[in-house]
């Protein structure tokens, strides 16, 4: 068997094939944005996409789902628009509690036996509250700090690209190359023999919870740093979009199969078809957000389709 | 026998509900010995394992390991100690890699440079025990073939990170395994024990446990009722020792009228298999042989085949009583006349709505003719105990019009008082000319049947008319061999 005609060659070309199919069709319709301030101004949201994304994909790889990841970003979008602005160090250490939170709610769903969807679904009204607590109308200002950042112009590569390089690169070494990554995605495979080898499975939904908070509070960062100023609603369509990225990148729902390369080119591949592809095809905005959801169900499909012809 | 074996176990009972899985057993492993571990369907030998494994408590009796009696035992305890086992449900990750897998057997395998070290600690083994495998420490579980996946499964019980390994259990290591590879693994089993290794050897081909084990333990009913050196044993001992015939003077109640005067309903062959199951208007058709050995198989494809399929011929409409009752079994929201009422709702309609005073009567007749202990027709069917659980799957199946009823093993866990009760009640159903498949793991309940099929690896191995039909018998045809 060649390494390319194996199913598991093929299980990881598909997403980057998706995203060249994606790529081809912005050349073929708009050739000049194929170029770095192209892709700059493409690319725009594609980094916080990525990093919801990459928290979801660990929520997933323990054979759960998070329904609150989009307001939870959302919230600590506000929360840096306002604290992290105005006193440093009481904002960051909201944002550690938030990702404290979240490693509890690992805990809740590991020693009650909940549904995740469930107790996230509820979360995802508490985020959004205490939001609109924090910010009840859009305002707020990012740190400078933050802005300046978000706005680098690094050489050669647009820093869209680069940031998804460097954010794919740190969550394939801790999930997939780690000693503990391999113990944190077995506990999707067969929690059962895992729990049988002597580790505690309450560990483990802890800190896959607790890695989504962390990636939810650097994506809500990334969000704020672009757009210079937060909204209680800026986050909301980020969980569909990030369970979208996971699956399009050649994860699953149960089993504990992630590809983090994989979520973060699923997340780039969203990110320009969203809203780029679709102006290139003379779509109104005010059908965007329906073709969006169209485009997703039929890439998804695809993906099934495709997946599904090459297992063993 | 050496001072003191490597385990023993004294007095050891375990308790599922009402069901005695262990009932006092004492059993001693010596260094360097294979004890072979043989007996028929719910003897006791996985409950066994699962004790010396530490993965279920006794309710009574004592471990010793090395001469130590162990007072908290468990799984870790056992990991210790150095006692390893190899269940038969397959207990890898499978989006893990090989090496992945061993890390997460082994917790000691951390740092850097760990993949390598995992990665050559199970190719040594793999490359020990089966020379020529073929498989990669890099390949996914998930996709190597079931052969493969129980060879690393085997090999990784004998790979050692810190603490050695002293005894191995292996459950049927040999089920999912060719005969070449099955040959080397008993091989290494062999050499192993010659190296002052010790095993349990659970297998239900009696010439493997025969050829390879040092002392030889037969299970029946919880109890080690036979045990010494394999040279003492031979099959006739071995399938003697594990079921007495015992013949049910009631069973002869059954009419057992000539086979081929009342009309065919069933006629099924089993895949790859030359002999085919059939069945007559007003027979009882039991279906035996060691549990998984293709028999709910069948059932659920006399169940499906609503237009001819190849190999299978069903007359009439057919009704499933299912085995597993929490799971295929009852409504758990609805009362007990809805989970009666819910195979035959065609009858009871009055208009396009369900009558509930039909509804009402048919649960009423059930409730008399089977009776099932209840105040109430309309209490919740979780409000039953197991036992009126599976009467009322009974009565779904039989107040439905289907002549053909299949069971698939539908008695575990009940009640002599109810299994005499439904047995009554099957006998009066075949009088009137209903045709019932039988699959069940009791032989009591197999001298209930006009005719048996015993069932070996997927097909029908023998074909005992009524009479003939012995304990006995079915073991010997259960544990048939090829070799």
């Amino acid at each position: 068997m060649t390494a390319l005609a194996s199913p598991r060659a093929m299980r990881a070309l598909l997403p980057a094939l998706s995203l060249v199919l994606v790529l081809a069709g912005i050349a073929w319709l708009n050739p000049r944005a194929i170029s770095y301030f192209g892709f700059s101004l493409m690319l725009n949201l594609a980094v916080p996409i990525a990093l919801a994304t990459v928290a979801q994909m660990f929520v997933i790889a323990g054979n759960d789902l998070d329904l609150s990841i989009g307001p939870f970003i959302g919230f600590t979008g506000c929360i840096a628009a306002t604290w992290l602005n105005d006193t440093p160090l009481l904002g960051a250490a909201m944002l550690l509690g938030c990702i404290a939170v979240y490693a509890a709610l690992g805990a809740l769903i590991a020693l009650r036996n909940l549904p995740s969807i469930v107790v996230t679904l509820g979360m995802s009204f508490v985020w959004q509250g205490l939001a609109i607590l924090l910010l009840p109308k859009p305002g707020g200002a990012a740190p400078d700090w933050l802005q300046a950042l978000m706005s680098v112009k690094p050489p050669l590569l647009p820093f869209p690209v680069l940031a998804a390089l460097v954010i794919a690169a740190a969550a394939w070494f801790g999930l997939m190359r780690t000693s503990y990554g391999a113990v944190l995605r077995g506990s999707g495979g067969n929690p059962a023999a895992v729990a049988r080898a002597g580790w505690s499975l309450l560990a483990i939904k802890m800190a896959l919870f607790a890695l989504a908070g962390l990636f939810g509070v650097l994506s809500g960062l990334a969000l704020i740093g672009i757009t210079t100023s937060a909204d209680a609603n800026i986050g909301n369509g980020y969980t569909l979009l990030s369970i979208a990225g996971v699956i399009l990148g050649g994860g699953e729902f149960v089993g504990g199969v992630v590809s983090p390369v994989g979520a973060v080119i699923g997340a780039l591949t969203l990110a320009l078809a969203a809203s780029p592809l679709l102006t290139f095809l003379r779509i109104p905005p005010d059908w965007q957000v329906g073709a969006n959801g169209a485009i997703l169900i039929i890439v998804l499909a695809a993906r099934a389709r495709i997946g599904r012809r090459s297992e063993p | 026998m050496a001072p003191s074996p490597l385990v023993s176990l004294d007095g050891v009972e375990k308790r599922f509900g009402a069901v005695r899985a262990l009932d006092g057993v004492d059993l001693a492993i010596g260094r360097g010995e294979c004890v072979g571990l043989v007996g028929h369907n719910g003897a006791g030998k996985s409950t066994l394992m699962h004790v010396l494994a530490g993965t279920a408590a006794p309710d009574s009796g004592r471990i010793a390991v090395a001469g130590e009696t162990q007072r908290a035992y468990s799984a870790r305890r056992a990991r210790q100690l150095g006692i390893r086992c190899v269940f038969q449900e397959l207990s890898l990750c499978p989006n893990l890699t090989v090496a992945e897998n061993i890390r997460v057997f082994h917790p000691a395998i951390r740092g850097l440079g760990w993949r390598g070290r995992a990665a050559a600690l199970i190719a040594d083994r793999l490359d020990e025990i089966f020379p020529g495998h073929g498989i990669a420490a890099t390949d996914l579980v998930q996709d190597l073939s079931l052969g493969r996946r129980q060879m690393v499964e085997v090999a990784r019980a004998f790979t050692v990170a810190d603490e050695a390994v002293t005894l191995v259990i292996l459950d049927e290591p040999t089920s999912a395994l060719d005969s070449h590879t099955a040959g080397q693994l008993l091989a290494f089993m062999r050499r192993a024990v010659a190296g002052g290794m010790s095993f349990v050897f659970i297998s239900h081909l009696l010439g493997e446990v025969l050829g390879n084990s040092d002392r030889i333990v037969v299970m029946r009913d919880g109890r080690i009722v036979a045990g010494g050196p394999a040279r003492d044993f031979d099959r006739d001992r071995l399938v003697t020792a594990m079921g007495g015939a015992k013949e049910d003077p009631a069973a002869a109640a059954i009419a057992g009228g000539a086979r081929d005067a009342a009309p065919l309903r069933v006629r099924a062959r089993p895949r790859g298999n030359s002999v085919e199951l059939l069945a007559h208007e007003g027979e009882v058709i039991g279906l035996a042989g060691l549990a998984g050995h293709g028999q709910t198989d069948l059932l659920r494809r006399i169940f499906a085949a609503t237009r001819r399929q190849s190999g299978i011929e069903v007359g009439a409409a057919v009704a499933l009583v299912a085995g597993d009752r929490q799971t295929d079994g009852v409504f758990p929201q609805m009362s007990i006349a809805e989970n009666i009422s819910i195979g035959s709702l065609g009858k009871l309609l009055q208009g396009p709505l369900i009558s509930p005073r039909r509804e009402a009567a048919l649960a009423e007749s059930w409730r008399q003719r089977i009776a099932i202990r209840t105040p109430s027709m309309g209490d919740n069917i979780l409000s039953l105990s197991g036992g009126n659980q599976q009467k009322a799957l009974f009565a779904r199946a039989l107040a439905s019009d289907a002549p053909i009823i299949l069971m698939d093993d539908p008695m575990r866990g009940v009640d002599i008082a109810t299994k005499l009760e439904v047995y009554d009640l099957i006998r009066q159903e075949a009088a009137r000319g209903r045709t019932f498949l039988w699959y069940t793991t009791e032989t009591d309940e197999l001298m209930q049947c006009d005719h048996v099929y015993v069932f070996r690896n997927g097909a029908i191995v023998a074909d005992l008319p009524r009479g003939a039909v012995t304990e006995e018998k079915v073991i010997q045809s259960s544990f048939l061999e090829t070799a």
